[in-house]
Order: structure tokens, then sequence, then C-alpha cells
């Protein structure tokens, strides 16, 4: 990595500036991860008068818990489903807007906000509005014959904390696709409206392929919010029910470590989500530097 | 020539229009039912239209709080908010320029190992390691307290990078003359690198205070004394704290306080969001 050509020269100051952020970052974050995995080899008996080492055990112990295997699965259904829905409804408004000259900025101005709704709060707003009582969907699903009820219907609670993660996001991924959009040579569209291709095939054929290192970003950083940051929508919401059909991993650990008090099972889930967020940190950062360097 | 006919544009607006009501809708709602006062609530379906409750509702939960859902008054709460987001904002900006300083005009032994350690913190966000970082902080002493809400979200990766790759893209020249005429390290990164900085600044500020306010399994974890809570998990106590329906026109009218700062960051400064969001991506 470089510095600059020229450079001071100083034999503590560059550690005394560095020193506040790497202090906080070992004690905060290092030492913690740390004791995760050394936690992760051990077993607590159920008063924490005795903690014995039993290896991998917790691990083995988890692949082999039916509740655990169910929060992988939902996880990745809500994951996927988030991404996939906010992605979807954002592509869709950002290229309508690009095609927009005086009228850009105010559906931007419109639909970039609720950015800065936390997702607990997102989660609270959409629980009340499937309110199965009082709410006005399930009011109208009632006259299609649905009867929502969030606190009975798995799936239903599962598209309800879907719905309020991903709407949330939308935001996010529209300010990228637009300026995603907005990148694209007009002459290469020309030169195919020219030929004949009709707006469809222009998007399929030239302006989505032009998109792919956006989407793709795009695409790993809503995973990663959706498995990490959605703990609130949870939370605040379903708190992982009815009947565990939206425990999400990140809602496990924190039941499992706070609630049941079972830390040796917490410590090694909290191992597994490490390993994946540096699995999706490295895939990210393997394309910015690609992104930077072309 | 890209044809771009009046009917293609009418779908367009139509589909956007529609778009931004979805998007509008929620919030929307909230605000209304903010306006009923809580009989609404009971006798079915709310209505979509303005109540007159507005000021009784927004009054009592600023300053009363309701003792038997177990919320104190939101002032307090918002207060606390407030703090908890200045301060990781501030500290992530404050502690992030000196590191990005450190490591851009400094040569130092072990440099690529703190730069390492400081991009560690990316892939180690509080929600994979609950348990150990709260035993940390209770170690401590930290719980119920500012400095226990603030201080171990301020190590900032995103932002060190922000400002390592803005200090790179600044010319040599500048040190060059900073040094002839007689400058030193702190000098130059007051009177010459801060001034440059102040957009990025602002930019990363929007972003980051954002965060902070928007924290939720954090405060959750570590204050369990009501007068250390913040606006937003205050909201999920209002929510499931009680075996009763929520009272909803005060949580609606709780969910609208709570929202409105972080959104008026937004619009006001939309331009500095908008770089800050994209930049600190890169």
């Amino acid at each position: 990595m470089q510095t600059k050509q020229l450079t001071f020269n100083h034999r503590w100051l560059p550690y005394l500036l560095l020193a506040p952020q790497v202090i906080i970052t070992a004690i905060f974050f290092l030492w913690p991860a740390a004791q995760a995995m050394y936690q992760s080899l051990l077993r607590q008996d159920a008063f924490g008068f005795r903690t014995t080492f039993v290896g991998l055990d917790n691990f083995t112990a988890l692949f082999a818990d039916d509740l655990y295997l169910n929060a992988l699965k939902v996880t990745l259904v809500f994951s996927l489903g988030t991404t996939l829905l906010s992605m979807s409804i954002a592509l869709l408004f950002a290229v309508m807007v690009n095609r927009m000259l005086r009228s850009r900025d105010l559906y931007t101005t419109f639909l970039v906000w609720p950015y800065a709704i936390a997702p607990a709060i997102a989660g609270v707003l959409w629980w009340f509005i499937f309110n199965p009582s009082i709410g006005i969907l399930p009011y109208l699903l009632e006259m299609l014959g649905i009867n929502w009820n969030h606190r009975a219907n798995g799936n239903h609670a599962m598209i309800l904390v879907i719905i309020a993660a991903a709407w949330k996001q939308i935001s996010y991924n529209f300010l990228f696709f637009l300026a995603g959009l907005q990148s694209i040579p007009q002459s290469l569209i020309e030169a195919a409206a020219i030929d004949g291709a009709s707006r469809l095939k222009r998007f399929w054929t030239i302006v989505f392929p032009l998109l792919s290192p956006i989407t793709f970003f795009l695409l790993v950083v809503n995973i990663v919010y959706a498995m990490f940051d959605t703990f609130g929508v949870i939370h605040a919401t379903t708190e992982g029910g009815p009947a565990q059909a939206t425990n999400i991993l990140v809602y496990k650990v924190y039941r499992d470590g706070f609630v049941s008090m079972n830390l040796g099972s917490s410590a090694a889930q909290s191992v597994i989500l490490m390993a994946i967020v540096v699995v999706l940190t490295v895939i990210q950062f393997r394309y910015i530097e690609r992104k930077v360097n072309y | 020539m890209v044809e771009n006919d009046r009917w293609s544009r009418m779908l367009a607006h139509a589909i956007l229009i529609l778009g931004v009501a979805l998007v509008i809708f929620p919030v929307y709602v909230a605000i209304i039912a903010s306006t009923h006062d809580g009989q609404t609530f009971l006798s079915g379906t709310l209505p979509l239209l303005p109540g007159t409750q507005a000021w009784q509702n927004y009054t009592t939960v600023i300053f009363e709080g309701r003792s038997r859902a177990g919320t104190p008054p939101i002032a307090q709460m918002l207060w606390n908010s407030f703090i908890m987001a200045m301060t990781i904002a501030l500290g992530k900006i404050a502690i992030s320029l000196l590191s990005a300083f450190a490591i851009v005009y400094f040569r130092f032994p072990f440099r690529m190992f703190f730069f390492w350690i400081i991009f560690m913190t990316l892939m180690l966000p509080v929600e994979v390691r609950i348990v150990p970082t709260f035993q940390v902080v209770a170690d401590l002493g930290m719980l119920n307290s500012f400095a226990g809400l603030s201080i171990p979200l301020i190590a900032s990766a995103t932002a060190t990078f922000l400002f390592r790759q803005f200090f790179m893209t600044i010319p040599e020249e500048m040190l060059e003359a900073a040094r002839m005429d007689g400058a030193g390290p702190l000098k130059f990164f007051r009177d010459i690198l801060l001034p440059l900085s102040i957009t990025n600044i602002a930019a990363l500020f929007v972003i980051m205070f954002i965060y902070g306010w928007n924290q939720y399994l954090w405060p959750l974890l570590i204050t369990t004394d009501p007068g250390y809570y913040t606006i937003v998990m205050g909201i999920q106590r209002m929510v499931t704290g009680g075996d009763s329906e929520p009272l909803w026109h005060l949580v609606m009218a709780t969910v609208v306080i709570a929202a409105l700062p972080p959104i008026l960051v937004i619009l006001f400064m939309q331009r500095l969001f908008v770089k800050g969001l994209t930049e600190t991506e890169k």
C-alpha cells in the first residue's frame, strides 16, 4: 500500500495518532472476537459454576440441532427475499427516474429518505399496517379472501419482515442504480436505437449487462444488510416467531446468549457468523479492487 | 436519437408516482394514527384521514410518557439518542482522520499491521459477537453510561479508508510547500489537511449521525436504566412492553418523532448524504 512520496519523519507520533482507533478496535472488536472463539470451545454447566473444554462439540451440536438448521434456512429465505425484492423495485424506480429530466431531483428526494428510518422502526411501521385487527392491509386482503395473521402463520410473518426490511433498503439500492445508469454512455443506447432495438431489448442487452458490476456489489451489500443489520426488524416485531418462522441467525445468537444463557452454543454461532462476514467482505473487496483499477 | 414518446413517459410517471406513494404509505399511516385518540383503535380499521388529537398525543409522549406501558417521557430518550449519535459521528470522524493521517503521511514499522487491524473491524459487526462484547463492556463498568453507548462503536474502517483515499488525492506539493515554510506534522494537519477535508467530513457526518441515531441492538444490550434508553430502542418497549394491545396512537406519535431527525438530516443535506453514501462504499 502506498504512502506519499514525501513523508514526515517522526519516531512516535504516528503511533500516537493511530492509538485511539487501534485501542478501541483491540478492546471492543478483537478481544471479544477472540473470546467468542475461545468460549465456543467450552461448555458451562447450567449454573455457570463449572466450565469444561469440549473441543468442537458446540459446533457439531449446532449442525445436529434442528432449530439451528431451521435458522439457517430462515436466514437464507429472508436474505434472498429482502435482497431481490428491494433491488428489483429500486432498479425499476432508477430506470424510470433516469428517463426524467426536470422531475429527476424531485423523485429522487421522495425516494431517498426511507434510508433514515431505523430497521426497528421500519418493522414497527409495517407491523402496524399489517396488524390483523386494525391494520389496513389485512382489511384489503380479506376482500381477496386471504385471512392475514402474522401472529399464527409463519409465512405471513416472513412476508411481513421481508417487506419491512426491503422497504427501508430501496433508497440505498436506488441511489446506486441511478448513479450506475447515469454513467452508461448515451451513445451506446442511441446506436442500438438506430439499429431498431426496442426499449425493452435495449435494457436487457445493453443497460443491464453494463450495470452488472453495480448489481453484484449491491447483491453483496444487501445480503450483508439482511443478515446482520435487520436484528431490529425481527426483535421489534415477530421476535423470531411464530414457531421459529422468522428466527434469523443474528436473532438466535442474541436469544441463546442472553435469554437462554447458553454461552457455548451462542459463542459457536458467533464464530460461524464471523466466518460468513469474512467471506462476504473478501468477495466485496476483491470486486472493489477490480473496480478501482480498471 | 432515442424515442421518448408521450405515452411511455406518462407510463413512467404513473409508475413512479405509484411507487413514491407506496414508499410514503407506511409513514403516512403512522402520522395519521398519531392524530387519533386511543378509542379509534378499538373499533375496527384505522381511518385514513387525520383526527384531532395530534397536540394531545404529542405532548403526552414528549413530556409525560406512559408509566403504565413502561415508557418514560421521550424527551429524555431523544436527548440520549442525540448525545449518542453526535458522539459516535464526531468520534468516528476524529479518530479516523488521525489514523488516516498517520497511514498516509508517515512511514513507520508495522504500518501495514495497523492497517489490517483497522480493516478487521469491517469483518466484526457487533451483531456477530454480542455476548463477549457485552462482557467486556460490563467488566469495564461501562453499562448504563454514555461512554458505553458510544465509545465501543466509534472505531471505523470505512471512515479511515475514506480519508485515506482523499488524502492520497492531495497534491504532493502541498506537503513540500508546508515543509519549506517550516510547518511540522501537526501544523500541516490542522492548517492544511483539515480545511481541505471539510466536505468529506460533512458528508461522513451525515451518514454516521444516522448510523448512530438508528442504533438498536447496542443500547438494548447495555442499558437497563430507563434514564439511558434511546428513542429507537424505547419504541420496542412500548410495542411489546405490556400484555395488552399497544397504545398505538402514542406508539405512532413516538415513531414519527424518532424518525424525524435523521429524515430531516437527509432532506436538508441530500447532496452531502449522497456523496457520503457513495464514497464510503468505495
